[in-house]
């Protein structure tokens, strides 16, 4: 590594360096879920750690989630923060109770007395023709739960901050990542560092639309930005990073500023996070120059079929047109 | 193998394991060449699991299955084109390309449910099992899940409501020993998995699920305690997937998946339960070579037109793809 060229990594990388880097510098951080000593399911967010840290702090478990998520909550109240990982986020469906009624609620509940210092890292992993309950991006639903932290990254680098600022937080965070940008490379700091919770990043300024993307779109939304300005439409492009809290004030800036909003989710439209921010923007007055535009997930369960997956997940050609047409523009 | 089965029974008895094993071993081409995507769970070396309960099965029995379910739908006498196109996502599919390998689902042979989420069809078991308490109908629920399942609180539950109200439903654990990447010793502690039934007072029983004869008349024995009313069982069949967890891929040790020791998949090769139901017949002069090669050409001929059924139908159309969100 030369100093005049930073350091690269793959997102997946990334996050495992962030698990490197805190189970280093705090010797009582706990790893447990299924998968943590394989390649199997996490891809290589967990290389080296169970050779570096031991089975006793790296657990991979039986599949037995509500109790696994239990005792993640329960070590971290005790003084050992955890994290705690579902290969898939469907997974995470056996274990609401202890992530919603025990962990998001316990610091509440406790008076202020009792903080839950844990990470619920749940995986996004779809495509694939693999159906309704092996696709399903959640962060929606946990976002509707007071008490709980939700962040999404899309760059390595965010990945890499987040997972780090998540074990760092005193309250309950669900980091949530996604299998497809696993590949991704970009620049990472070798350093420890962390990304703020509830900071959007604005990754490109514009004048002519705000464009509000997360996790996945964020990736997609990059690759889309050159052909909007080659037809004469300068995006100013958002990523959240954070779903909750959510960074109005970055939103509401920018909208102002343009005056148009598309906001593109990776998970379903209905009462999803896409409406959530919609009632911020309307709630705020701002005048805007067209209606607010949506771009999500229809309101159906994940399909097999390949047809069907092409008709049911977001891409570059919809998002394209979908902003063109806000332009009345055409798209060809 | 002490009950003696006619000629006919036992070659019934093959047929269904052949056709189970055709099958799954059929998919292992389209999947590499791209033509099948989803993910598919290959039952082969499990197959005198599901054929046990081929004799004693009524059409108004009903099973669940979990992700590796293609072997008790063919049992429960399912729809083989059916079937290979959902495996394909088309349209001609059990479940219209909807569901996949993974949901192979047909209400109308009974097959009332197959879903990935591990245990999750364990409680929806006991609903139908319920149903037939209620009804006072002597049929029988079948649920069956694998060792990996008995992590999950949800069996336990399911074991405890059953009892508590007697209900005429089977727990049926397929124990091959791995649940995905982890072997059964890094799961669960060294105690019997059937003793799980016991620790709720009901029957529970072990069996040798690589030997059709064995499965069989523990089979028997199962279903005819729940139809009389005295249910519900737990079996634990002991058997092994000669295949990896998840496609074609055998998962050997040293090879990129890297989880089993060769040794051990050649030991559970020799048990092969279809090899062993041959070799019975033919040292007891049950059958000739020749029947049984019969048996396999059919079954051959009959797997491959379910391909070339299945290649030839229609994708579904993605603008259909908000359908049957509700009925
Ligand atoms: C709730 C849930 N957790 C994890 C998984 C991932 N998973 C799929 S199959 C499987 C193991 C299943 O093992 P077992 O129940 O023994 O069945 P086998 O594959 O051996 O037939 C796991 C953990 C899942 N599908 N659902
Ligand atoms: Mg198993």
């Amino acid at each position: 590594m030369s100093l005049d060229k930073p350091r690269e990594l793959e997102y997946s990388l990334a996050i495992n360096e962030a698990l490197h880097q805190m189970m280093n510098e705090n010797r009582s951080i706990l790893l447990m879920g299924q998968g943590v000593k394989s390649p199997w399911y996490v891809g290589n967010t967990c290389n080296g750690l169970v050779e570096k840290f031991g089975e006793k702090r790296v657990i991979d478990t039986p599949v037995s989630e509500n109790a696994m998520t239990g005792m993640a909550i329960g070590a971290s109240i005790a003084g050992y923060p955890s994290i705690v990982v579902h290969p898939r986020m469907d997974f995470m469906l056996y274990a609401f109770d202890p992530i919603i009624n025990q962990a998001a609620n316990w610091f509440y509940m406790s008076g202020g007395k009792v903080s839950v210092p844990v990470v619920f890292w749940g995986i996004i992993n779809r495509g694939g023709e693999q159906a309704a309950q092996h696709s399903q991006a959640l962060h929606g639903l946990f976002a509707h739960i007071p008490g709980l932290k939700v962040v999404m990254p899309s760059t390595p680098y965010d990945a890499k901050g987040l997972m780090i600022s998540a074990v760092l937080d005193p309250n309950p965070v669900v980091f949530i990542d996604e299998r497809l940008l696993y590949s991704n490379k970009g620049v990472v700091p070798t350093e420890l560092y962390s990304v703020p919770i509830g900071k959007a990043a604005v990754r490109k300024k514009g004048k002519d639309i705000t464009i509000i993307s997360v996790s996945y779109s964020a990736f997609l939304v990059e690759k889309v930005t050159p052909k909007l300005i080659e037809n004469g439409i300068d995006a100013e492009v958002i990523d959240l990073r954070s779903i909750k809290p959510l960074d109005t004030n970055t939103i509401l800036k920018s909208v102002k500023k343009t005056g148009r909003v598309i906001i593109i989710d990776v998970g379903w439209k209905s009462f999803g996070i896409s409406a959530e921010i919609s009632a911020r923007i309307a709630e705020s007055g701002i005048n805007l120059k067209s209606p607010i535009k949506r771009l999500a997930l229809p309101d159906t369960p994940a399909p097999a079929s390949r047809t069907l997956e092409a008709a049911y997940y977001l891409n570059e050609k919809k998002i394209y047109e979908s902003i063109c047409k806000i332009f009345k523009k055409g798209s060809s | 193998m002490k009950i003696s089965y006619k000629k006919k029974e036992l070659l019934n008895l093959y047929k269904q394991m052949v056709l189970i094993r055709r099958t799954e071993e059929s998919f292992v081409e389209p999947i590499l060449n791209g033509r099948i995507k989803c993910p598919v769970h290959l039952y082969s070396g499990e197959e005198a699991v599901a054929v046990g309960f081929s004799a004693y099965l009524k059409k108004e029995d009903v099973f669940f299955g979990n992700h590796r379910s293609h072997g008790h739908y063919i049992v429960k006498g399912g729809n083989l084109e059916a079937m290979v196109a959902e495996i394909y996502c088309k349209e001609d599919g059990c479940a219209g390309g909807r569901g996949g390998s993974m949901h192979i689902i047909d209400k109308s042979v009974g097959m009332l449910g197959a879903a990935p989420i591990v245990a999750g069809t364990i409680s929806l078991t006991l609903g139908a099992a319920l149903g037939f308490k209620y009804e006072k109908k002597k049929n029988v629920a079948v649920a069956f899940f694998g060792d990996g399942g008995t992590g999950e609180g949800v069996l336990f539950e399911s074991i405890n409501f059953a009892a508590l109200r007697k209900l005429p439903i089977i727990f049926s654990c397929e124990n091959n020993y791995y649940s995905t990447h982890l072997p059964i010793r890094e799961t669960r502690p060294n105690y019997p998995v059937y003793k799980i039934g016991r620790a709720f007072g009901i029957k529970s029983f072990q069996v040798d699920g690589n030997d059709i004869l064995k499965t069989t008349a523990v089979c028997e024995k199962a279903i005819s305690t729940c139809r009389k009313g005295e249910g519900p069982v737990f079996i634990e069949f002991k058997t092994y997937r000669l295949r990896g967890h998840v496609g074609p891929s055998d998962n050997i040790q040293g090879t990129q998946t890297d989880i089993r020791p060769i040794q051990e998949i050649e030991k559970w090769k020799k048990k092969d339960p279809i090899k062993r139901l041959e070799r019975y017949m033919l040292k007891n002069r049950i059958c000739e070579q020749k029947e049984l090669l019969n048996i396999s050409k059919k079954v051959e001929s009959q797997v491959f037109a379910a391909h070339q059924k299945a290649q030839i139908s229609n994708f579904p159309k993605g603008e259909e793809v908000e359908y049957y969100v509700f009925r």
